[in-house]
């Protein structure tokens, strides 16, 4: 097994039919605002994202669901002339911890982009990358973590026969649940998904679904959708963001059947912009 | 409604499409016209055409092979007059072996069968009437006997190998003999410096002059064997010419042979051009020695620019701040590839003969400067100082090339593999570079390109007209980094100005210019093989 991330007690002490056990403030965002170089992408955000619970980012788009999502690994580092205010820490310890490296960081939160983006490998190496990055040479083990990761991707009875091909040679669907079982192939804490179902079939999408009510007992899951039904059907806690502002975060059901803000009842409902 | 007047070519620009495609096709007809001349010119060479007996009208006569024929100069335009030009061979008479001769005094000109082709060691080739062979053995064959031809065949044969022998003995055993020697008395200057015994090593050097003397005689003696072999020949004045069997490297009788023999002929002459040895300085003979100099260089020369020039443009890619001292670095990379390139023959002589291999020297060969009459071993022009020189030349090719090809590289997969916790070096390793592999080989495929043809910085850091060894061969440590070697770009210059027979050596400057051009075509199309079987394995699918 993999022992970068040492079980933590209160993931032992887990009791199934009570998933809101654990940490209310697992992921702690506040007063969080973001630049893009002049331009204002974020302004005051604050979410309190409990452990082991999906939380649903929704809003129209250009909102800055991504932004703030891809602010929980640090990825937005890679821009130039980026700037943020607030705080963000993951169980009580801030990601901008000069004492924290990055790389640990992104070990720790995983991964599914908006885009699909496969390496131009074959399908096994695409699967285990993140487990080779940290040294994994054992065969079996990672033979065992590639097709774990593929079946609860729903992608292993497509490829089984074929995972010495390239990546590249999967559909657009395929390649999307690829990136999904390379996200999860190293057993993240977090796992951060970008509209992670925009590209699949109606079937696909439901078993992506499925894995993240299965995922959920192990992983702290943020997920971008643009659907709604999506949102409701997946998440515990759904935020509703508006032009870089949070509008609404409450309980799923409270948002989608009384929300307390106007924008946010308007853009449920379908009757916005 | 009526539309307004519409000029008809216009919408669609047929215009410029003509107009750019005149631009292509003029590109097209020179390269191809340059190539077409080459070809022509270059192969040439080796075709055997009948041989004539030309009688002029002042009774004289000529026996030689067509070379060409030209508008005299200075003859008017509308009734233009034709000289021809005849290779005649046999230098040791005439002191030339081309002549030209004004073709209104051609009065006729005959094919008659016995006319006799020779190529030679020495002095060129000959045209001539044979009378007479004298055998190895004594027995004397008359050229108007049918078994002649056979007879004649067998002594050039014999020949062959009396000079393979010599050259066994020569290159091969005195040379070792030689080197030896020198090592020798290399550590007797040693050991009488340091006053320590030097009875043993006088032994040694006694012995190895003994043994230089009787190979010596030996080769002597294969050589005597070798000449009494000769052959009694006419040339078209009548007079006499004895030509030594050992001497003749090819005998043909132009006006016998069919066609498939002349093609066979072609062949087995292109086969010796390639693969064979230089003579006459280099003006005959083959080009082995030249081929393979510079293709260990551009091969030699690739294997050091490419780590350089990818680790550099990884590091101004991904590594160092973005800013404007960057750019004036790129920009001051850029400009290197436009520097003249004898630039970088000085520099390279400066800086890498002189003061690197002069250091090399100072520190590694001492005593081989203090005891062997300050003979350099690296401190002057080498392999490895041309390959360097033009591995600095060519270096922001690369550079250009792998920054362009990383570039390109999507974002999306590069924040795919940091996502998963990798490292930016397990993602430059991992992802990036395999990815750009394709693009990084377009930029070595360029400056192998450049490299392979470049002779003016290579004239100052190690390149002869004639080296007695090749850079790589059996002998440790195989690739001999220090020695001078013979390059095709510099062969083509050599023979084209500076042979003193320069009609001579006009066919083989084009010979050698096609050769240096299927080269580096060659060397091309085996790194664009490589290049698209990378690029076949990174094809994205589609969605
Ligand atoms: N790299 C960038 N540089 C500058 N501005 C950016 C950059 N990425 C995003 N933005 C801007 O930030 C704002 C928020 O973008 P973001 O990608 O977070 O939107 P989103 O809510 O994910 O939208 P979508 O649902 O369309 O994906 C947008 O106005 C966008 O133009
Ligand atoms: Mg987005």
């Amino acid at each position: 097994m993999i022992t970068m991330n040492p079980p933590t007690p209160s993931r032992i002490q887990v009791r199934p039919g009570n998933p809101n056990e654990g940490r209310q403030d697992y992921i702690s965002i506040r007063d969080f605002g973001f630049w893009y170089g002049d331009k204002k992408a974020l302004d005051a955000i604050s979410v309190a994202i409990p452990e082991r619970q999906v939380v649903a980012f929704i809003g129209p788009s250009g909102c800055g669901k991504s932004t703030l999502l891809r602010n929980l690994n640090r990825m937005n580092d890679l821009i130039d002339g980026i700037r943020h205010e607030g705080e963000i820490t993951i169980n009580g310890r801030s990601i901008y911890d000069p004492g924290l490296e990055v790389i640990s960081l992104r070990r720790r939160v995983g991964m599914v982009f908006q885009k699909s983006n496969p390496f131009p490998k074959s399908i096994f190496e695409n699967v285990v990358y993140a487990l080779r990055v940290v040294g994994v040479k054992d065969r079996a083990l990672l033979e065992e973590a590639c097709e774990t990761s593929l079946r609860k991707a729903a992608l292993w009875d497509e490829v089984k026969d074929r995972l010495e091909d390239s990546a590249l040679g999967l559909s657009g669907g395929q390649m999307q649940r690829l990136c999904i079982a390379r996200a999860i192939a190293n057993r993240p804490e977090i796992l951060l998904m970008d509209e992670p179902c925009s590209a699949l079939d109606p079937i696909a999408t439901g078993k992506i679904e499925e894995l993240i009510h299965e995922l959920k007992a192990q992983f702290t899951i943020v997920i971008v959708t643009h659907s709604m039904q999506q949102a409701a059907r997946v998440s515990d806690r759904t935020a509703f963001f508006y032009l870089g502002k949070l509008i609404e975060y409450d309980k799923t059901e409270k948002v989608f059947m009384n929300p307390s803000q106007a924008q946010t009842e308007a853009y449920i409902s379908g009757r916005f912009g | 409604m009526a539309l307004p007047d519409q000029d008809s070519a216009t919408p669609r620009g047929e215009p410029w499409v003509w107009f750019s495609s005149l631009g292509l096709i003029v590109g097209l007809v020179m390269v191809l016209g340059l190539l077409g001349l080459v070809l022509m010119n270059g192969l040439s060479v080796f075709w055997a055409p009948p041989v004539p007996v030309v009688r002029l009208d002042d009774g004289t006569s000529l026996i030689g092979q067509l070379a060409q024929r030209r508008i005299r100069p200075g003859s008017p335009a509308s009734a233009p007059r034709y000289e021809r030009q005849y290779q005649v061979g046999l230098r040791e008479l005439n002191g030339h072996s081309y002549v030209w001769v004004d073709e209104s005094r051609v009065r006729a000109e005959e094919f008659p069968a016995d006319i006799l082709g020779l190529e030679r060691m020495e002095n060129g080739p000959a045209f001539v009437r044979p009378v007479r062979l004298t055998r190895a053995d004594g027995r004397v064959v008359e050229a108007a006997d049918p078994a002649f031809a056979e007879a004649l065949a067998a002594e050039v044969a014999a020949g062959a190998g009396v000079r393979e022998r010599l050259t066994e003995i020569n290159r091969g055993r005195i040379g070792e003999v030689n080197a030896a020697m020198e090592q020798t008395r290399v550590d007797l200057r040693r050991a009488e410096d340091q006053k320590t015994p030097t009875e043993a090593i006088r032994r040694a050097m006694t012995a190895l002059e003994a043994r230089y003397a009787t190979l010596g005689s030996e080769a002597n003696q294969i050589k005597a064997t070798g000449e009494t072999s000769k052959l009694l020949a006419r040339e078209a004045g009548g007079r006499e010419v004895v030509v030594p069997m050992a001497q003749v490297v090819r005998e043909w009788f132009p006006n016998r042979l069919g066609f498939a023999d002349r093609l066979g002929l072609f062949f087995r002459r292109l086969g010796e051009f390639i693969f064979g040895e230089p003579r006459e300085a280099n003006t005959e003979g083959g080009l082995m020695p030249a081929i393979f100099g510079t293709l260990v260089m551009t091969v030699f020369m690739s294997l050091l620019v490419t780590p350089f020039g990818v680790i550099a443009a990884i590091y101004l890619r991904e590594y160092a701040q973005q800013g404007s001292l960057l750019r004036i670095v790129r920009i001051s990379v850029n400009n290197l590839a436009g520097v003249p390139s004898i630039v970088f023959g000085v520099f390279g002589l400066g800086f890498f003969v002189y003061v690197l291999g002069g250091s090399i020297d100072q520190l590694f060969f001492s005593d081989q400067l203090k005891y062997n009459n300050n003979t350099p071993v690296f401190g002057t022009g080498g392999l490895l100082w041309c390959s360097l020189t033009l591995a600095l030349m060519t270096l922001p090719v690369v550079i250009v090339a792998t920054e362009e090809a990383l570039a390109a590289v999507p974002r999306g997969m590069r924040e795919a593999s940091l996502a998963t916790g990798a490292s930016k070096w397990q993602t430059i390793r991992e992802i990036l570079l395999p990815a750009s592999a394709p693009g990084i080989l377009t930029g070595v495929i360029l400056a192998m390109a450049r490299g392979a043809g470049e002779v003016a910085p290579l004239m100052l850091v190690g390149v002869v007209k004639l080296a007695p060894t090749l850079p790589l061969d059996g002998t440790a440590p195989f690739l001999h980094l220090d020695r001078k070697f013979m390059h095709l770009g510099f062969h083509v210059y050599d023979l084209g100005f500076q042979s003193p027979d320069s009609d001579a050596a006009r066919p083989m400057v084009f010979a050698t210019t096609l050769l240096l051009i299927v080269l580096v075509v060659c060397l091309n199309l085996g790194a664009i093989t490589i290049r698209n079987r990378l690029r076949a394995r990174y094809k994205t699918a589609s969605f």
